[in-house]
């Protein structure tokens, strides 16, 4: 989130990193991602479909060589969008929650960018060779997918029930996990609950619409009463325009910041949970590590001595790394949100002040409507 | 109205008319101070100087009060220009000949293969059991009547009473009669002649029926505006068809009223020294001029001029209109399902028909609903539109009984308050409903009488639904062809526009439940960003959330204010124009209704005439002079229901035109009333996002 001095092995600036273009091929999104040279001004664009975004997280994943791996929290990549069909709203809806709302991917677009700005700005991330052949070639990346390796979602649930109680070692880490569990459950709330409002703004932005043209249909043009009553409606339907172009501000005021920001939260707490839960599981392993080595007999105790230093010390490190992880997303999430909804609240604000101004023209214009 | 039915009687008056009518010439000169034998020189083509006249009168003239005078020969000159243009074309052609009203192509009914004798023997009969039908309702139609006397002593009504009872009597007896006719011509067979004589007198000396005891005093002058014209196309067209009906036509007429246009007159006078904006009123004047000949040329050439003098005299009525109707206080009274709603009923106005300037009196829903019945009794057969109260909810009322203080219950209560203080303002903002002594006895008397039939509600309910079924059914049997353009677009505009009404209903409804929606969303929305808040590790994160919470919550109170506000500007107003529009149609009904009179009267009247035929032919001279006196008297029922048909148009496009103007300005109220709250709320938002702004900017 914060520029990384450990930029050595990515080429361009992470800060410029863009999707400016979208387009649709049959049911495929294709991307343009556009970044700047480090050492020149030279631009790049290349063209990724998400298969190639998951490819990245997939790459990501399964890095080697480095250390205590498992306790980064990864940058949480947003699931694969479908393009929009009718009947596929309310799936979509359900699956992409705020992604799947506002024109023309906007949204999505918006959620791939900060992605791949928070994995180029990660001290660690940043250096994976994945990103960078990702960022700059213009060939897809390798259409080999990687193994899916440990991190299959799938895989995890049935054990996750399992697992996620076990009592942690580490208070810090205990904390963690409880509060975790407690601010994705209520951050995912939160973002249903603000995706219903602005379905609802966007409704009423539709019942508006429809009304300001039944409206047009009342007018008549036969004599002096109709005239007038003609021009009240029409006075009317210019009002209940405005007030639908409020709503639709409204809702994209909510889409576009606050939406925005409670969806990147809550996939980040979930992020947040599945590394602690990665953690779990590697101090579940240690602890029956830990257990067979003292029920083991003496010619393989030392083995098994061996073998526990070794996942201790993984242990440890993933650890540690996970505590730095830990602290590096707090701060970073206070700020985003902090930005989020700064945004939020100037764009209201300026939505209320703009309508409030047209308001005040109609008003005027409604009272003068009979003088003239 | 009164003119009309004063003059209705006399069978056949035209003959010795003439001479009489050169003679009050004069005094037409005289009573309206302009020359109106100037104007008779004036070829009737040029209808430019008379408006010119009009039209150029500087302000000073106007600003005198004396000159209200002027206006009155205006009128008549206004009358007389486009009048007697119209009058060649439209009345002589059905009425100059009246051999041409057998043959003509308007008398649809066929005519059935008459016998001598069936002609008279149904008549007799009907006319023999028709007044013991009416004399059911006399009681308190009487009781109406008398009360009108008392309360208005005008001199015209007394002398117009009598006969305008006779009229109205006889035309009940002879709305019925037409239809059993048919049916009932086999089966009885015995002439009573006596019997044909004898229920006229006593219908005559019956009770007065409504149409014509509607408010006298103060609208007399378009009374008589109104009449005037059809007086003299109804007598141009018996009398001088062929000849050319020039403005000496007119001025013949003004001299047959010239009596009564003294009297009428002299309310003008009062009536315009009432009103102090006479500037006001010269240029509405003006505008009307411009806009009579614009509109479309109405089939009665007498609508055009009084229109625009109702015009002017609505503007009038209004400047003047000071009443101010609120309903407050509605409580509770009793238990259980006996329990009922009573309202507080203030008026402040400065009229002097009222006897003081504020006073409020306590009363229920059904008094509401019982003034309606008498008003509707009363009014809706002279074409009058009168606003329908709000509508009986046994769903809400009983809520409301059972005594629930759930919010949906108050809501009610508050909707119908509103619904019922719409309803007297429409009442009394009505210039003629405004002058009906049961709307002063709702708004003034402490203690009315227990309004009865609307209680037993299922039961008034049914019936309501029954005549609504049969008026459907009469209403498909009536093929009325419409001759006057203006009522065939209106109607269609009307029905148009219920629909399009329905439809916005069907849309701000539909608005109304998103807000709520939207409300109640936001304040879910409010709540889990308060949990979010308290369960936030960073404090200044947390306590923006909190903060946060507590925005939403405001703005969700702010939806639901609007949403109440949706529903209270459009969807009540839409719901009451959607009733009114129904009363609207109710009018044309009416005058469709009147119209039916009328043709059967006409058919009625060709049956006649083709047994006398009969009968002279059969040579059976004893027969003849009966058959002679129903024909006269048929000719006056033709004429008066022609006349009546003639004035509930008038009237009804009168109300309509009110109607239209009314709902413009209604409809421009609420606009700038729903403007006001919605820039209202959009401040209040703009309040919450700037105290909520630095908060966000204070997180760490």
């Amino acid at each position: 989130m914060e520029g990384s001095s450990a930029e050595s092995a990515l080429s361009v600036s992470a800060n410029s990193i863009r999707i400016t273009d979208l387009t649709q091929d049959g049911d495929v999104l294709m991307f343009a991602i556009t970044s700047q040279k480090l050492n020149s001004s030279a631009g790049v664009c290349v063209f990724r479909e998400h298969e190639d975004f998951e490819w990245l997280q997939q790459s990501l994943f399964s890095q080697e060589n480095v250390p205590g791996l498992q306790g980064i929290i990864f940058p949480p990549l947003p699931p694969k969008a479908l393009p929009l069909q009718s009947n596929m709203q309310t799936k979509a809806l359900k699956q992409l929650g705020f992604l799947a709302l506002g024109q023309d991917w906007q949204g999505y677009c918006k959620a791939l960018e900060f992605y791949l700005q928070q994995v180029a700005t990660h001290p660690t991330l940043c250096k994976c060779k994945a990103l960078d052949s990702f960022l700059i070639n213009s060939e897809s990346p390798g259409k080999q997918r990687g193994r899916k390796g440990i991190f299959n979602r799938l895989s995890q649930a049935v054990e996750e029930m399992r697992k996620e109680s076990h009592k942690d070692v580490d208070n810090f880490f205990q904390n963690e996990r409880n509060k975790n569990t407690n601010i994705t459950a209520l951050s995912k709330i939160a973002t249903e609950k603000l995706i219903d409002v602005v379905m609802t703004e966007q409704k009423l932005a539709l019942a508006c619409g429809h009304f300001s043209t039944s409206l047009h249909l009342c007018v008549n043009q036969d004599d002096a009463a109709a005239v007038a009553f003609s021009k009240v409606c029409l006075k009317l339907s210019d009002i209940i325009e405005a007030v639908k172009q409020n709503f639709e501000k409204v809702a994209s005021n909510n889409l576009t910041t606050l939406g925005l920001g409670l969806d990147l939260e809550s996939r980040y707490q979930e992020a947040e949970k599945e590394m602690l839960f990665r953690r779990t599981c590697k101090l579940i392993e240690l602890e029956t590590v830990k257990k067979s080595t003292e029920k083991a007999k003496a010619n393989k105790r030392e083995v098994m001595e061996e073998f526990q230093k070794a996942v201790e010390k993984e242990f440890n490190l993933i650890s540690s790394v996970a505590k730095e992880e830990i602290e590096r997303f707090h701060s970073s999430r206070v700020n985003v949100l902090k930005n989020f909804l700064i945004g939020w609240c100037e764009q209201q604000l300026n939505t209320a002040r703009e309508c409030a101004e047209l308001y005040s023209q109609h008003l005027e214009a409604c009272r003068n409507m009979y003088s003239e | 109205m009164a003119a009309s039915s004063e003059r209705s009687p006399p069978p056949f008056p035209d003959s010795e008319e003439p001479e009489l009518l050169e003679d009050s010439d004069d005094g037409a000169d005289a009573f309206t101070g302009t020359s109106i034998s100037e104007m008779d020189s004036l070829s009737p083509d040029t209808t430019g100087p008379p408006k010119d006249l009009f039209n150029t009168p500087p302000e000073d003239i106007f600003s005198d009060p004396l000159s209200d005078i002027n206006s009155e020969p205006q009128k008549n000159v206004k009358i007389q220009s486009p009048g007697s243009d119209e009058a060649v074309d439209l009345f002589s052609d059905p009425l100059d000949d009246e051999a041409d009203v057998i043959s003509s192509p308007e008398v649809q009914n066929p005519v059935p293969d008459l016998l001598k004798e069936t002609v008279e023997t149904p008549k007799s009969d009907v006319i023999g059991k028709a007044p013991i039908d009416i004399s059911s309702k006399p009681v308190h139609k009487n009781a109406i009547g008398a009360r009108h006397q008392d309360i208005f002593e005008d001199p015209p009504k007394d002398s117009s009473k009598g006969s305008a009872a006779k009229k109205a009597g006889s035309a009940e007896l002879f709305g019925d009669d037409d239809d059993d006719e048919d049916e009932e011509e086999e089966m009885f067979k015995e002439p009573l002649k006596a019997m044909t004589k004898k229920p006229q007198p006593s219908v005559a000396s019956g009770p007065p029926i409504n149409v014509f005891t509607e408010v006298k005093s103060e609208v007399k002058v378009k009374q008589h505006v109104k009449d005037d014209p059809t007086d003299l196309f109804a007598e141009e067209a018996v009398k001088a068809p062929a000849t050319k009906p020039s403005s000496s036509g007119g001025s013949r007429t003004n001299g047959v009223h010239s009596e009564e246009q003294d009297i009428f007159s002299e309310a003008t006078v009062e009536l315009s020294l009432d009103s102090p904006l006479n500037d006001r009123k010269k240029k509405d004047a003006v505008k009307a001029s411009v806009s009579a000949p614009a509109a479309p040329v109405a089939s009665s050439s007498s609508k055009p001029p009084s229109k625009t003098l109702e015009e002017l005299e609505e503007e009038e009525s209004e400047d003047k209109f000071d009443l101010n109707i609120s309903i407050t206080n509605p409580e509770k009274i009793g238990d259980g399902m006996n329990a009922y709603m009573a309202y507080k009923v203030s008026t402040q106005t400065s009229l002097t028909m009222f006897r003081s300037k504020t006073f409020t009196v306590r009363r229920r829903f059904s008094d509401f609903l019982g003034l309606y019945e008498k008003l509707s009794e009363k009014h809706s057969q002279n074409g009058f539109i009168i606003p329908p109260p709000p509508e009986k909810s046994i769903l809400g009322m009983t809520k409301v009984k059972v005594g629930k203080e759930d919010p949906s219950s108050a809501e009610f209560v508050e909707r119908r308050r509103a619904a019922l203080e719409r309803y007297l303002q429409r009442i009394v903002s009505h210039p003629s409903l405004l002058q009906d002594p049961d709307v002063r006895e709702f708004l003034e008397k402490e203690e009315l009488p227990r309004a009865v039939g609307t209680q037993a509600l299922s039961g008034a309910g049914f019936l309501k639904m029954l005549n609504k079924a049969t008026d459907a059914v009469s209403k498909m049997t009536i093929k009325m062809n419409e001759q006057d353009v203006w009522f065939d677009e209106k109607i269609q505009d009307v029905e148009n526009e219920e629909q399009q009404l329905r439809k916005l209903h069907v849309m701000v409804e539909s608005l109304v439940n998103h807000r709520k929606e939207l409300s109640g969303n936001t304040a879910v929305f409010a709540k889990s960003v308060a949990m979010l808040g308290s369960s936030e590790d960073n404090t200044a994160l947390s306590r923006a959330l909190s903060q946060l919470a507590e925005v939403e919550d405001r703005i969700e109170q702010l939806h639901q204010d609007q949403a109440a506000n949706d529903f209270f500007t459009f969807s009540e107003l839409l719901a009451d124009y959607i009733r009114l529009l129904g009363a609207v149609r109710g009018c044309f009904d009416q005058r469709m209704k009147a119209w039916q009179r009328w043709q059967d009267a006409e058919n009625m009247l060709q049956k006649k005439r083709e047994s006398e035929a009969k009968l002279l032919w059969a040579n059976k001279p004893d027969k003849l002079q009966q058959a002679k006196d129903e024909i006269s008297e048929w000719e006056a029922k033709v004429t008066q229901f022609e006349r009546e048909f003639e004035r509930i148009s008038a009237t009804v496009q009168k109300d309509v035109i009110r109607f239209d103007k009314e709902k413009a300005r209604d409809f421009k109220r609420q606009i700038i009333k729903y403007l006001e709250s919605l820039l209202h709320s959009e401040q209040q938002l703009i309040k919450y996002w700037e105290a909520f702004l630095p908060e966000a900017k204070a997180i760490a």
